[in-house]
């Protein structure tokens, strides 16, 4: 059985490592709630490039626009996001495992990182990372975003890349996230069947696709932008919930110590007066 | 003047926020091909906005705001204006817009290999209409 002291130290320890546990936690629910809020905010504007960017496709038919062809390049581009820092249970290694295990060849991959962790793991799985833009996931910024999608975009555009996937994790809600891995482009639009405002004959100026032209990379980025808020909220509430079940646990720990401490503490009282009847008897 | 048969409904949504959303007689703004002035039953349009002016007028009074860079989705009874960027002008810092408007300018003006002129172009104008909307109130 350990020594006194031995127990002592280690319970002092992890009494420590539970108090920063648990402030950890205080401050990413803090966090979480503000990044909850910015998520939430830009629903209506996705809704609403959403809404628009289906209508026109359907409405325009089959007009062959290069942002609804693949490419001829077999690379892909993927845009990773994950966090910069660690401690939040499985939030990074789960987007790093979505890439490993899609199936797509390494060497066909073009990697644009959003947060160093998954750069640095995918990195050292030797994937090909192209651009690193780890800051911006500290205070993702609609400019932030449009100026990474620029860069992606243009490669699409010069055939450097045939297609372009979004790695990130989606913020269902605060114990639930999933990492999800879409096709930005060519754009998909599922149909989901309902045919709403189909009596209305819409109008565009200057006309479908050169409306199309510009609309397309808007909602690229404001797909990009809704990403980057989502990963931010789901990064926060993963280690939210890291760090509450680390404080439970050092909870759980403490409490076996203190028993095997009180255990301890009793054994040697009792060692001691054996000692000392032993003694007593031995001299009279 | 503004009788209830003329009013619609007018959004503008930026991806932070809900920028505007209320009524209106009457609305004007810029669009890729020309400014453009909207009253109800406007036939159903989908138009690219340039960097420009929107005001919105209801029962005689006007708002404007400063708006760069989106599209605007017209229905009969509904506008609505997705823009990446939507001021007040009490949100513009006239100051800044003054500054961004020489360097703008300064860029153009250099014809460096390395300038994008384009870039600067858009600077340039955003500024300009910054300072329109800031001057204008």
């Amino acid at each position: 059985m350990a020594s006194m002291r031995d127990i002592k130290r280690r319970k002092s320890s992890i009494t420590s490592t539970q108090q920063i546990t648990k402030a950890m936690k205080l401050v990413s629910t803090v966090k979480l709630q503000k990044a909850r809020n910015r998520a939430e905010q830009t629903d209506p504007y996705f809704n609403y490039m959403y809404r628009t960017v289906k209508s026109i496709l359907s409405q325009s038919g089959n007009i062959s626009h290069p942002y609804l062809l693949a490419g001829e390049s077999a690379k892909k581009a993927v845009v990773v996001i994950t966090s910069n820092r660690g401690l939040a249970g499985g939030y990074n290694s789960n987007v790093v495992k979505l890439i490993t295990e899609s199936g797509m060849a390494k060497e066909d991959l073009d990697i644009y990182a959003v947060g160093g962790k998954g750069a640095d793991n995918l990195e050292r799985r030797g994937y090909h990372i192209v651009e690193n833009a780890s800051q911006i996931i500290e205070n993702p910024t609609y400019p932030d975003a449009s100026e990474l999608c620029r860069k992606v975009l243009t490669a699409y555009a010069d055939g450097e890349v045939g297609e372009i996937y979004l790695a990130y994790t989606h913020f269902k809600n605060t114990v639930s996230h999933e990492p999800q891995l879409i096709r930005l482009l060519p754009v998909e639009i599922d149909d989901d069947g309902e045919e709403e405002d189909s009596n209305i004959l819409m109008n565009y100026e200057p006309n479908a696709e050169e409306a199309l032209d510009t609309i397309i990379p808007k909602y690229v980025t404001s797909l990009f932008y809704g990403a980057l808020v989502e990963a931010v909220a789901s990064e926060n509430g993963a280690r939210m919930q890291a760090m509450d079940s680390a404080t439970s646990n050092a909870e759980d720990m403490i409490s076996d110590l203190t028993l095997k401490y009180n255990r301890a503490r009793q054994g040697s009282i009792t060692q001691e007066l054996t000692e000392i009847i032993a003694g007593a008897n031995a001299i009279s | 003047m503004a009788d209830a048969n003329r009013i619609f409904k007018v959004e503008i949504i930026t991806p932070d926020r809900v920028f505007f959303t209320g009524e209106a007689d009457f609305i004007e703004f810029t669009t890729e091909v020309g400014e453009i002035g909207v009253y109800k039953e406007h036939i159903p349009l989908t138009t690219v906005l340039a960097p420009g002016v929107v005001s919105i007028h209801n029962s005689g009074e006007t708002k404007i705001a400063a708006v760069h860079a989106g599209f605007a989705e017209i229905l009969g009874d509904k506008v609505t204006l997705l823009a990446e960027i939507a001021e007040w002008p009490d949100e513009i810092d006239l100051g800044r817009a003054e500054a961004a408007k020489e360097r703008a300018e300064e860029r153009i003006r250099s014809h460096a290999a390395e300038v994008d002129i384009k870039r600067a172009e858009f600077a340039l104008r955003k500024a300009l209409i910054r300072i329109d909307v800031k001057e204008a109130r």
